[in-house]
């Protein structure tokens, strides 16, 4: 087997039952009565999670290709995209249901008036032409450099996903600013290599690593 | 600790009926008492326990019922318990059940202090000893838009207070929790200002229902929800309910309360359940009900406006909210 067809006839398959595994987990805790006292919490906090999980996964792709110079890595992309997205219907539907009994004029007032609902939805909506678009017949059909263009709107996604998580914790940030560190660590590799070894050079300058390790050598 | 147990069994410590009658009806409304016990037998994971089972908790075998209960379906003991905020136990929801276990709430002594005449420390015992406890079942709102009810145990709060003869300065009342990183692992993250802090306006403070609670669902707390004493004040949010109190405090000036300093303008000093003032990133007019799936409409003063409103009468609620 090739490393492609290593990666799409054994790493995808097994890696779709996977992710499929959070949402067993979650329906196994809800048939056992074991979400806990507040369980549409659970199961939003759960969704939620999973999809900023696996958007946070879909960002990393490219950077694993790079970093691993196996390219074929992104064959995966597209499936954890479309895992993130579903996680996040799931989430807003649960949201949408439970928490507002479908009232869109509530949702709406909700969507305007709260920061942490302002940039979830949008981060959600804006998954929607993603999701919609990630098919090779419609690649096809909007040529490969608009594809691209309109998919660049995934990072809005991944900021509006970690802002979102972010504003809407009490008093212990630690979590969500774990998520955010990741998501701008992921955001680095997509600076471009000239401006990206610039700011190195920046860098080197105002910490004089080399020098410190020449003076060191020199030494010895 | 707080009542002594029996050599054997006297006339006036066997639970009256009405009592036993209720208790009956909790077990049964719990509906799953059957299965929970099969399925603990079983070792199941998922075994449910009904209320009445708080092995290491010691029942009080006599509670006075109060007026100030209401009618309303009790939330369950084991979500009551299983399900609250006491960052000093950790920050997620199930933190406190699982951390506190191993919490001793004793020996135990409360400190009173400030504008009163009769300051000093008190053994738990001591300060205790003068309250006739009685069961009050009130409706508990927390500021993340959840609700319970929960049948507490304790006296009102303003009984205590008066012995100690406040001054004409004590204008507010300061409460404490216990802070003691080795005992409440919670707060070797300093996630709040430790210890944390909590404060009522005199008139609150003296309102009858503002109160004490030593135990909950007819047995002594649970460490988790704040063993051995803490104050419960319904009309407001839950986080103005202090757990672990070990002083108190009569003051001139308003006091510093450990959420108002952390966002003052989400969590404000008076806190009164309010469907009208939203909090800053959520809306207050609806809450879910524990054990519910949607949410109902959230009741001005928590339902209790009929008994409080003239506290806060000519005040603009949505400034001092």
């Amino acid at each position: 087997m090739t490393r492609a067809q290593i990666i799409t006839r054994l790493l995808k398959p097994a890696l779709f039952v996977l992710l499929l595994v959070p949402l067993a987990l979650l329906t196994g805790r809800g048939i056992t009565d074991n979400l806990g006292a507040n369980p549409v919490e659970t199961i939003t906090y759960q969704t939620g999670l999973w999809a900023l999980r696996l958007l946070l996964l879909t960002l990393a792709i490219t950077p694993l290709c790079k970093v691993t110079g196996i390219n074929e890595f992104v064959r995966l992309r597209r499936m954890t995209g479309l895992y993130s997205f579903f996680y996040a219907l799931l989430h807003f539907a649960t949201y949408a249901v439970l928490d507002h009994s479908l009232d869109l004029a509530a949702i709406l007032a909700d969507v305007v008036k709260r920061p942490y609902v302002t940039v979830g939805f949008s981060a959600f909506v804006l998954l929607i032409p993603l999701a919609a678009t990630s098919h090779n017949r419609i690649i096809r059909l909007l040529g490969g450099k608009r594809w691209k263009r309109l998919h660049r709107l995934v990072y809005l996604c991944g900021l509006g996903g970690v802002l979102h998580y972010l504003w809407l914790v009490k008093a212990d940030t630690l979590s969500p600013l774990l998520y955010l560190a990741l998501f701008l660590g992921l955001m680095l590799f997509r600076i471009p290599p000239r401006t990206r070894a610039k700011l190195g050079d920046l860098l080197r300058r105002l910490v004089p690593i080399q020098r410190a390790q020449r003076l060191l050598k020199e030494e010895r | 600790m707080l009542i002594k147990r029996p050599e054997a069994i006297k006339p006036s410590e066997i639970t009256d009926q009405a009592t036993y009658l209720e208790r009956r009806r909790f077990i049964r409304d719990s509906g799953l008492l059957g299965v929970g016990v099969a399925a603990t037998l079983a070792g199941l994971p998922w075994a449910k326990n009904s209320w009445a089972e708080a092995p290491d908790r010691r029942p009080f075998p006599e509670l006075r019922k109060s007026p100030f209960s209401i009618d309303e379906k009790l939330t369950e003991y084991e979500d009551a318990t299983s399900y609250n905020n006491f960052y000093e136990f950790g920050t997620g929801k199930s933190d406190p059940k699982e951390n506190a276990q191993s919490f001793v709430p004793r020996p135990w002594s409360v400190v009173v202090d400030g504008a009163c005449e009769k300051p000093g420390s008190y053994d738990l015992e001591d300060f205790l000893r003068p309250h006739p406890l009685e069961e009050r079942i009130y409706r508990l709102r927390c500021v993340e838009a959840w609700s319970m009810v929960i049948p507490w145990v304790g006296f009102s709060l303003g009984d205590a207070l008066k012995r100690f003869q406040p001054t004409s300065r004590a204008k507010y009342v300061a409460f404490y929790t216990l802070h003691d990183p080795e005992r409440m692992p919670g707060q070797k993250r300093q996630v709040l200002k430790w210890p944390y802090r909590e404060g009522l306006r005199m008139d609150e403070a003296m309102h009858p229902l503002a109160m004490l609670a030593v135990g909950m669902y007819g047995a002594e707390l649970p460490n988790q929800n704040g063993a051995p004493l803490r104050l419960v004040v319904p009309w407001k949010y839950g986080f103005k309910s202090i757990k672990s109190i070990v002083r108190i405090s009569f003051t001139e000036e308003q006091p510093v309360c450990t959420w108002n300093q952390v966002q003052p303008n989400e969590y404000g000093f008076y806190s009164n359940v309010n469907p009208n003032v939203d909090h800053l990133r959520w809306s207050q007019k609806k809450e879910r009900r524990i054990g519910n799936w949607l949410k109902q409409e959230t009741l001005m003063f928590n339902g209790y406006a009929e008994q409080v409103a003239s506290l806060y009468s000519g005040m603009d609620l949505k400034q001092y909210f």
